[in-house]
């Protein structure tokens, strides 16, 4: 008899995921047809070439090849970046045009463009992008600040999703100011006066934050069924993407939006304790998020971008007391849940790889972008699939051939026994074609397993 | 040796620093001696940031400490008063991208370290980065981004500063996130630089100091 999700052990969840994979379903719920018996073979093979990767314990047939392109495909058509976020059928045939042409084993889709009109309907202002801020053919930027002020941890620990509405929200998007008003839902209880409690959603700057909301789940419905639906189509092409959502390191979910860089880093100092509870309060946050994601999608990988874990920017010491031991434990929480977590360690990471290898084997996969590969396979590698580690510079900036050089040398090393996924090392905008060529060529000549 | 209120301030001892510069400020105390103190317990940070043992969450504290301090000195403070300084350096975040915090990072490293810092900001056109080197006689310029798309920027910078005929008067260095030997050598920059203290070091061996 089949087991129940529940009763599943971590390493049945993660099987049970693949084999899911393996089978893909359309939106109806039915067997997804595949446009050729080609591509359901491609499809097939990438996955389980992917899988193999991550679980450690076959190597593959080659090396799997992933690309994780920011704006470069919209670039590439000749678009600005404002077209690309505004006009959603050029964004869909230009990404399209871009997997098609490469043929990568794993995509994440062409969400990273985002819905230009939705941002402005909301009037977000954590960003800046083309048309707001930023030029036309300048990619979309982030706007750092105390969005949450010193003294409001205590209401965040309290109860983080009013902390968020009330007073989080409002602040980031401008359309949302109406939140402010709203009273925590925790207090409808009974009926004497229960409808007081209501008062606020007959007042104008509620209703009017209400008015754009509507406007904008219109508006990200259109732009979803459009990007969701190009994921369908590339799969039923042999293309899968099996990106399932993101969650963050609790530290960077403070110190990048909440608090910014500056303001955690004072909380370090001056309010500790506070700042470590609030971390801890996320962990549970942060893994449902993850978990939900991946029950919406039905693919098991978590993206989890990393930040200020960075080398560099905390010491050793306060790295493994205010980084570390929430974010292993959003890893494990994710882990036991049945996700893939897929932390990206952004920049270098060169001095954390000791401490960070501490994790369950077979379970994640790492998007390594500047550390020395060869130290990170030692360690890291040991324990979890490891993948990127091709520059942007060199995508943008080198020749073919040293392109190629580059990509062999990473097969030979880090590709050593399987574990490696080929792919940039960060999410590249500019880049010349012919080097993308190379390292998807290298990948499948030179990283044939013999 | 270091005084009292230079060893609070570089042991990030904020309530005792600040009341220790209250307590002077009414005994008398000279404020410009208090000020030399301050810098000099920023110097120590920055000393202790070279050496590995100070980290970011270190400089951004410091930095926040010697603000009040600066604050509470100010009404006592006579205009015109500044010590000598190393040399001018030139910093910003080249046109079309707004990243800002590797950018402070060197700007305040370079502060603490004796130079004459002017900080363009963000977003920083080719143009200002020229207008700056006339204006200010500026001898080092520092091209700070954090996107592929500031390589070009960055060149372009460099190429409108030879442009100017300013080339031969200025040494430019580059970083950010993505910057390395491949991209210093399309800008036509200088040198590039790994982080705030490489600024320093690069800016000291140009400079003198």
């Amino acid at each position: 008899m089949e087991k129940k999700w529940e009763e599943m052990s971590p390493d049945e969840k993660q099987e049970a995921q693949f084999q899911k994979l393996l089978a893909p379903k359309d939106p109806e719920g039915n067997a997804l047809k595949f446009q050729s018996p080609e591509a359901e073979a491609n499809y097939k093979a990438s996955i389980i070439r992917i899988k193999d990767a991550v679980q450690l314990i076959k190597t593959p047939d080659r090396v799997p090849l992933a690309l994780t392109p920011s704006m470069f495909p919209f670039i590439d058509a000749g678009l600005t970046i404002q077209e690309a976020m505004y006009d959603t059928d050029k964004t869909v045939a230009a990404f399209r045009k871009f997997i098609v042409e490469y043929k990568p084993d794993m995509h994440i889709g062409a969400a990273q463009v985002g819905p230009g009109k939705f941002f402005e309907i909301l009037d977000y202002k954590l960003y800046k992008w083309p048309g707001h801020g930023v030029a036309p053919e300048h990619s979309y930027q982030c706007v750092e600040a105390e969005y949450m002020k010193p003294e409001e941890y205590d209401i965040l620990l309290m109860d983080p999703s009013f902390y968020f509405r009330n007073f989080y929200l409002p602040r980031v998007f401008g359309a949302l100011e109406g939140f402010q008003m709203l009273p925590p839902f925790t207090g409808i209880l009974e009926i004497y006066g229960v409808a007081l409690n209501f008062i606020p959603f007959g007042l104008p700057p509620v209703q009017a934050t209400y008015k754009a909301l509507f406007e904008a789940g219109a508006e990200a419905i259109q732009w979803a069924t459009a990007i969701l639906g190009l994921n369908g189509e590339l799969t039923s092409l042999g293309f899968p993407n099996i990106l399932g959502g993101f969650t963050k390191a609790p530290f960077d979910t403070i110190g990048d939006t909440l608090r910014g860089t500056r303001g955690i880093m004072m909380d370090m100092y001056r309010q500790p304790d506070k700042l470590l509870k609030a971390m801890e309060a996320l962990v549970p946050i942060m893994i449902g998020m993850g978990i939900g994601a991946m029950q919406q999608t039905g693919n098991p990988q978590i993206f989890i971008p990393l930040h200020k874990g960075a080398d560099g920017f905390l010491s050793d010491e306060q790295f493994k007391k205010f980084y570390w031991p929430t974010l292993k434990a959003v890893i494990v929480g994710l882990i036991e849940g049945g996700c893939v977590p897929w932390p990206a360690l952004e920049g270098h990471w060169d001095s954390r790889l000791k401490v960070i290898q501490d994790i369950p084997k077979g379970k994640t996969m790492w998007m390594v972008d500047q550390s020395d590969m060869t130290k990170v396979k030692e360690t890291l590698g040991k324990n979890a699939c490891l993948m990127g580690n091709v520059p942007s510079s060199m995508l943008r900036l080198a020749t073919p051939d040293e392109v190629k050089a580059y990509c062999k040398k990473l097969i030979d090393t880090a590709g050593k026994g399987g574990g490696f996924i080929m792919m940039n090392g960060a999410f590249f905008d500019e880049a010349k074609p012919e080097n993308i060529k190379a390292m998807v060529d290298v990948t499948r000549e030179y990283g044939v397993y013999k | 040796m270091a005084g009292k209120l230079a060893k609070l301030l570089s042991d990030l001892k904020e309530p005792e620093a600040l009341e220790y510069v209250e307590k002077a400020l009414a005994k008398g105390s000279d404020p410009m001696g208090l000020l030399g103190e301050a810098k000099e317990g920023m110097n120590i940070v920055g000393q202790r940031f070279a050496s590995g043992k100070y980290f970011i969450p270190e400089l951004v504290f410091s930095g926040e400490i010697l603000k009040s301090i600066v604050q509470m000195l100010e009404p006592h403070l006579k205009k015109g008063e500044e010590a000598e300084r190393l040399g001018k350096v030139i910093v910003g975040t080249v046109a079309g991208d707004i990243h800002d915090i590797g950018k402070d990072l060197v700007v305040f490293m370079l502060d603490v370290s004796g130079f004459e810092v002017t900080d363009l900001g963000i977003d920083v056109s080719a143009q200002k980065f020229v207008d700056a080197i006339n204006n200010t006689g500026s001898t080092v310029v520092g091209l700070s981004g954090f996107l592929t798309l500031a390589f070009d920027s960055m060149k372009e910078t460099v190429d409108a500063i030879a442009k100017a005929g300013l080339r031969d008067r200025v040494k430019i260095m580059i970083g950010g996130g993505q910057i390395d030997e491949q991209v210093k050598s399309y800008t036509g920059a200088d040198a590039y630089g790994k982080d705030a203290m490489e600024a320093v070091t690069l800016a000291k061996g140009w400079i003198g100091g």
